[in-house]
């Protein structure tokens, strides 16, 4: 579904992401693991259109694609954010803001959509013609999960859904998105520093440092730690070490 | 995670349910019960203040009915309010309100001091400076609303676009506002007016150039950092084309800043526009035109004070009322401030 | 700095304490009867976003608006009761007594000063060294937080500092002048979780090291039980348990374990993630 090869990205003179290459199945969620600064939100900036100073090979859905998306693109694909305090204009209504890809994408039966992306995401209808800042961090973030979803894109990307959100809420925000993916069928990339987080929703994972991918692997070896690389290692590591308090 | 606006009510809405963050609406609605004759007024404030509107009209009704509300509650701004409602009453009545025809000269009457005759006093031509002053309203305010019509959105879309295009755009329309801001404001007049002959119209229309690159530079500014914002970037997502993005998303962000900037440009466009006049570029002589009877009043201002006071006066209010009107809007073009 | 203090009393001591903030709709209670005492230990205050922790470190500092209303029972640090303290009393206590270290360096240093500049006027404010003294003593606090290159530390800007680099520099200029107290808010979310151990055992080592009570705020419960010694757990602006770190595993509060059993974990799979059902009861004013 998701094919990215030698995809390099380089700001001025930074360069931010060297060489990577993976590929997602369609149906499968691909977890990118990495510290701040390894490039692995960028990589998923580039996939969905919002950096273009990239050079590589990415493909959706067999399709390779350049620099500018067209409109059908982003019906394939979208996007949810980390920070739910920062992706929901802060001037619109939930009205509006789920109104907007439907207005962009021509649906007809706006009202319909709406209140049923709501009841997708349990939020109930009363929420609807509130602003984001009237609003909870978690239902915030479901809002942004529902303006994703509302034009039926096939492939989720999620940037850092969760780290904004209090861990309960995390929980079922997490759940939230799982039971989406199940019912929809969904091809998602997930960006997330949270090893427990990736494990939990992801089947395979690739690691980053440095803008480079590390290693590739799945599930299971994530879990009972055969990990190859060291930085892998010493996630991993950190990762239990905090979590066995 | 730091402890936000509402804690409380926070922490307690993790699950879906929404009931304890209803920061606004809710306690008005729900206050003592209505008094009985004020039936209809009471349904239709509750069903502006509802918690829940029905329809997407209902919604933008309330929203409205709540931006107003929130705005009577700034005593300033509604002060502002007040005084430009007044004025606005008092030179469309000018025929009716005027007590004297303001171009009729009589010499034999200059520089009278306030009396009965002539509430405010005369000119040096012997003219009613009360009829002038409710005349010369339209005129300067008229210029003044024209003048802002004209340079708001022009700046406001140059500098949104300039800076949400970035690039060759960006510095393409920025060196053209550099051009306009390099030129002097009144040799730049001088040019204009005299290809198109001194007047109103061209006097608006030589302010007007002048005065929109500081809007665009400040829109552009503005612009910067909101098209950097993640909600720029999920409008984007949603595949909406460029235009769409600046002018649904972005330039909504930008219009506080311009609200106040413009109302503390009034005083400033109708001082622009005395000096015109003053030139003999703008409001021709026998019109009334607040900014042209003080610049033709100073010559008497230590004994006939009351020739230059009164339209200076004048000039002072609305600019003061504007100031206050266009604080009082920006709070409520913000919806996190009610 | 010698403490007064009263023996056989806790440093801090706060009983039944209340914050409100007026807002347009009535009146917020951030705090609503919090009560704890700090030793020469490490007390760990965790809670989601809007639970009052925060609210609960500044009202010790004396930081809070103007506009909230303070209320307690006791709301005391060493012999100063900082309810009715002068803002002269507080400012010897604050950045002097009691050090506070933030989220994020790079909002809490200043952008336009260096790193040794700063230390050095922070300590400058709350003893009378000399220039050149003070500028040694940042070098030295520097050292302290174990910056193997002080110098070059020193003189750099907080922009061209690592996240973790600028945390140090934040622990330096608050443990300078030797607080008794260190308030640490959320120190370490900011950071990568490589850094986040590394600056959190740095903290450890240094209270342990100097005797120092420290308060550590956060929403991460795990973490927070590991580098503390007891936890109390806020909710909605009140204490719903308190225990020993060590026996977080056996927390009997509802709240407490469906905080732990939410989290997804990378030892177990699970299907489903617990989520959190949130009792009213818990938010009932305790007695």
């Amino acid at each position: 579904m998701i094919d990215i090869a030698k995809l390099d990205v380089r700001f001025g003179t930074n360069h931010a992401v060297r060489g990577v290459s993976f590929r997602v199945a369609p149906g499968e969620t691909f977890g990118l693991v990495g510290e701040s600064g390894s490039g692995k939100s960028t990589v998923l900036r580039a996939v969905a259109g919002l950096v273009t100073e990239w050079t590589g090979r990415i493909a959706v859905d067999g399709k390779p694609l350049g620099r500018q998306r067209d409109r059908a693109f982003f019906r394939l694909v979208q996007m949810v954010f980390q920070d739910p305090y920062g992706s929901l204009h802060p001037r619109q209504t939930v009205d509006r803001i789920l109104s907007e890809p439907l207005a962009v994408h021509g649906f007809a039966d706006a009202d319909a959509r709406i209140l049923r992306a709501l009841e997708e995401v349990a939020l109930p209808r009363a929420a609807r013609f509130r602003y984001p800042h009237q609003l909870s961090g978690g239902q915030r973030q479901r809002v942004a999960i529902a303006r994703a979803l509302i034009a039926d894109p096939r492939v989720l990307l999620l940037d850092e859904p969760t780290s904004a959100l209090d861990v309960s809420v995390q929980a079922e925000v997490l759940n939230l998105l799982a039971d989406l993916r199940a019912a929809r069928g969904l091809t998602c990339i997930l960006v997330s520093h949270n090893l427990a987080v990736v494990a939990h929703l992801c089947g395979r994972l690739a690691v980053m440092q440095g803008g480079r991918v590390v290693e590739e692997l799945d599930e299971a070896a994530l879990r009972t730690g055969r990990a190859v690389h060291p930085h892998t290692q010493d996630l991993i590591r950190l990762s239990r070490d905090l979590e066995t308090a | 995670m730091s402890d936000r606006a509402s804690p409380l009510a926070d922490a307690a809405t993790a699950t879906a349910a929404l009931e304890p963050i209803a920061p606004d609406a809710v306690p008005e609605a729900a206050g003592a019960p209505p008094p009985p004759q004020a039936g209809a007024a009471s349904g239709r404030r509750a069903w502006l203040l509802t918690d829940a509107p029905a329809s997407r009209s209902q919604a933008a009704w309330g929203r409205r009915y709540q931006a107003w509300l929130a705005f009577r509650r700034n005593p300033l701004a509604m002060a502002g309010l007040g005084v430009i409602l007044i004025m606005l009453l008092l030179i469309l009545l000018a025929p009716l309100l005027a007590t004297h025809d303001p171009g009729i000269q009589e010499l034999g009457n200059r520089l009278a001091a306030p009396s009965a005759a002539h509430w405010l006093g005369t000119d040096e031509l012997g003219r009613d400076v009360w009829s002038r002053l409710l005349y010369g309203g339209r005129i300067t305010l008229g210029m003044v609303v024209a003048v802002v019509l004209l340079v708001a959105p022009v700046g406001l879309l140059v500098g949104c676009v300039a800076g949400y295009a970035g690039g060759l755009w960006d510095r393409l329309l920025m060196r053209v506002t550099d051009v306009f801001l390099a030129f002097p404001r009144l040799i730049l007049a001088l040019a204009f007016v005299a290809a198109m002959g001194p007047g109103v119209e061209s006097a608006v229309i030589a302010i007007a150039l002048t005065a929109w690159p500081p809007y665009a530079r400040l829109a552009r500014a503005e612009t910067l950092t909101i098209r950097r914002t993640d909600y720029v970037a999920a409008a984007r997502m949603t595949g909406a084309s460029p235009a769409r993005v600046v002018l649904r998303h972005v330039l909504p962000m930008c219009l506080p800043s311009l609200v106040v900037r413009v109302t503390l440009d009034m005083s400033s466009i109708i001082l622009t526009a005395a000096g015109l006049g003053f030139l003999g570029l703008g409001a021709q002589p026998p019109l009334p035109e607040w900014g042209t009877m003080i610049a033709t009043a100073r010559r008497f201002i230590l004994e006939q004070w009351w020739v230059a006071v009164m339209p200076g006066i004048a000039i002072f209010a609305a600019s003061l009322a504007f100031n206050l009107l266009g604080d009082g809007l920006r709070d409520v073009l913000d919806p996190k401030q009610r | 700095m010698s403490a007064p203090n009263l023996p056989g009393e806790p440093l801090v001591a706060v009983r039944n304490l209340h914050v409100d903030f007026p807002s347009a709709t009535g009146v917020t209670q951030a705090v609503r009867g919090v009560s704890f005492a700090i030793g020469r230990e490490k007390l760990g205050i965790v809670g989601e976003s809007g639970s009052g922790k925060s609210v609960t470190g500044r009202a010790l500092m004396g930081l809070l608006p103007g506009s909230a209303t303070v209320r307690a029972d006791v709301l005391r640090f060493g012999t100063t009761d900082i309810l009715h303290a002068s803002e002269r009393e507080m400012r010897t206590l604050r950045g002097g007594r009691i050090g506070l270290i933030l989220q994020d360096p790079k909002y809490s240093l200043n952008p336009v000063m260096t790193a040794g500049a700063q230390i050095a006027e922070a300590l400058r404010a709350h003893s009378r060294l000399g220039r050149r003294e003070a500028r040694d003593a940042a070098l030295a606090a520097l050292e302290a937080v174990q910056i193997r290159d002080p110098r070059r530390v020193a003189d750099a800007y907080p922009h061209e500092l690592s996240g973790g680099m600028g945390q140090r520099v934040m622990i330096a200029m608050m443990l300078a002048p030797n607080p008794e107290l260190l308030i640490a808010d959320e120190p370490t979310s900011a950071l990568d979780a490589s850094v986040q151990a590394e600056i959190l055992r740095l903290i450890e080592e240094l209270v342990d090291r100097r005797g120092m009570a420290l308060m550590l705020i956060s929403h991460d419960l795990p973490l927070v039980s590991r580098f503390c010694d007891r936890v109390a757990v806020l909710y909605a602006g009140q204490v719903m348990e308190e225990l020993p770190a060590a026996d977080l595993h056996r927390a009997t509060h509802a709240y407490t374990r469906g905080l732990l059993e939410c989290l997804p974990s990378l030892d177990h799979k699970r299907e489903r993630l617990a989520t959190l059902r949130r009792d009213p009861s818990w938010l009932a004013p305790h007695a």
